[in-house]
């Protein structure tokens, strides 16, 4: 069991500044997310996009933001569940709660804030018949381990960055390593396009392009793909293969979240934003992109304002009886829970004779 | 001044919607779509417009109407969608302007 004083679910940025503001508070925080890195959008969609409205940076790029924000709030020792989705909520009888992953990891603590954006992030699936029927038989959608590849035949579909990246991980692991996508021209970084080509040209991996999966084959486990050309001819023929990867992106849904006995409108939890950012169940907060109120705006911004406000309130729900005075951070300084301690220094008075 | 325009919307349930787009606001068809509430928050617009989702693809039903050619990365990001067909285009890079009157449309399935 993980123990904390905030869950936060969904490590987007403004899951990421809360552990900032909890630390201010002495409150220690974990989060849980469903992708395999933190950052949430910001990491998995768009990181290379600019960013143009986070007060102070004139421009940003949004994978730089997330490194910050990580950089910001290492001295208060986040803890993290990455690549596990939060299914599960308790409430015990004393007021706390118990959040279950889908993988059965479980979390305890007093306060939930719910950081979750548009949803947990799912692989968008093609669409091929039976291809249920192989997952976890030959078919998965996301890499966990390399080395389960290791010497098989492996056919990745897609045109992405993810596409060519584990390609070319893949081809010096797998025995045999086949891409194929639906054009010839590739939609990711341009130097991961160029060692794709460099590889196709020493014959580590095979390029078929343009070409889509369009059936599947095997007793109890995939042992073929069939693949049709988008030429003139669309001539069609079978590639034996182990393993089938389809990498086509990810789409966000809100999940399990939206049976929590929360009230949702709209895909958003409904929360007071006259006070605190909590939802109608005392002690879960939702904050940033997954809340609505009247007036809301998802922005990144404005989920920072909100992460802030809504430790105030977690620090008076596990304190009653505590007043905290806010001090600002010039002037108290930065105690992390690591011991490091950043504060502004102190000024030189010196006389003029 | 820029006139307001009629367009037609079929969302993903088949139903037909004239909604009247104004052409001086910078907005697109997925915001409009979305100002109209013609789909779920959430299941369109994820990416907020930058071509890298392919929630808001549509089907242009009125190829006499000239629309700004596609760009890369709509080209790019729909060769990796689903369900797509010769006419599908992603709303979020169509740009509303006076030149679209009577314009029509149909909501890609959600994917």
């Amino acid at each position: 069991m993980i123990k904390t004083d905030i869950l936060i679910i969904g490590a987007g940025p403004t899951g990421l500044f809360t552990v900032f503001e909890a630390g201010l508070l002495k409150l220690k925080c974990h989060l849980i997310d469903a992708l395999p890195q933190p950052g949430g959008q910001c990491a998995e969609i768009y990181p290379k996009k600019p960013i143009y409205d986070i007060p102070a940076f004139p421009e940003v790029l949004a994978g730089d933001l997330v490194d910050n924000l990580m950089e910001q709030i290492k001295p208060f020792e986040p803890g993290f569940t990455l690549g596990e989705r939060a299914d599960t909520i308790e409430k015990l009888d004393d007021g706390t709660f118990i959040v279950t992953t889908n993988k059965g990891t479980k979390h305890h603590a007093p306060v939930v804030a719910i950081a979750g954006g548009l949803g947990s992030f799912e692989p968008r699936k093609p669409l091929i018949e039976n291809l249920g029927h192989y997952e976890d038989k030959g078919v998965r959608y996301m890499i966990k381990d390399p080395e389960f590849y290791r010497d098989k035949k492996v056919v990745i579909a897609g045109g992405g960055d993810s596409a060519l990246d584990w390609c070319i991980f893949l081809a010096d692991v797998a025995e045999e390593v086949t891409l194929v996508h639906r054009r010839n021209e590739f939609r990711g970084a341009l130097d991961s396009v160029d060692k794709v080509k460099e590889l196709k040209d020493l014959g580590k991996i095979n390029l078929i392009t343009p070409a889509e999966i369009v059936q599947l084959e095997g007793e109890n486990h995939l042992e073929a793909v069939l693949i049709r050309k988008s030429n003139e001819a669309k001539e069609e023929f079978w590639l034996p293969v182990d393993e089938f990867i389809p990498l086509f992106g990810l789409s966000p849904k809100l999940g399990p979240i939206a049976d929590w006995g929360l009230e949702i409108e709209k895909n958003a939890i409904k929360v007071d934003n006259s006070l605190d950012y909590q939802t109608n169940i005392p002690g879960i907060y939702a904050i940033g992109d997954v809340n609505t109120y009247p007036g809301k705006l998802k922005l990144i911004l404005c989920g920072f304002h909100e992460a802030t406000l809504m430790c105030q309130s977690a620090y008076q729900r596990i304190f009653p009886d505590k007043k905290y005075v806010m001090k600002y951070t010039t002037v108290g300084g930065v105690t992390g829970f690591d011991g490091s301690k950043k504060e502004a220094p102190k000024a030189v008075v010196k006389a003029i004779n | 001044m820029n006139p307001d325009i009629n367009i037609i919307i079929t969302d993903r349930e088949g139903q037909k919607h004239e909604v009247v787009a104004p052409t001086d606001m910078n907005m697109n068809i997925m915001e409009l779509v979305r100002s109209y509430e013609l789909a779920p928050e959430g299941t369109i617009g994820v990416c907020g417009g930058m071509a890298m989702c392919a929630s808001c693809q549509c089907y242009i039903l009125t190829p006499q109407i000239e629309l700004p050619d596609m760009q890369d990365d709509e080209e790019a990001m729909l060769s990796e969608a689903f369900y797509t067909k010769e006419n599908s285009r992603l709303g979020c890079q169509i740009q509303l302007t006076p030149e679209m009157e009577g314009l029509e449309i149909e909501l890609a399935p959600e994917s």
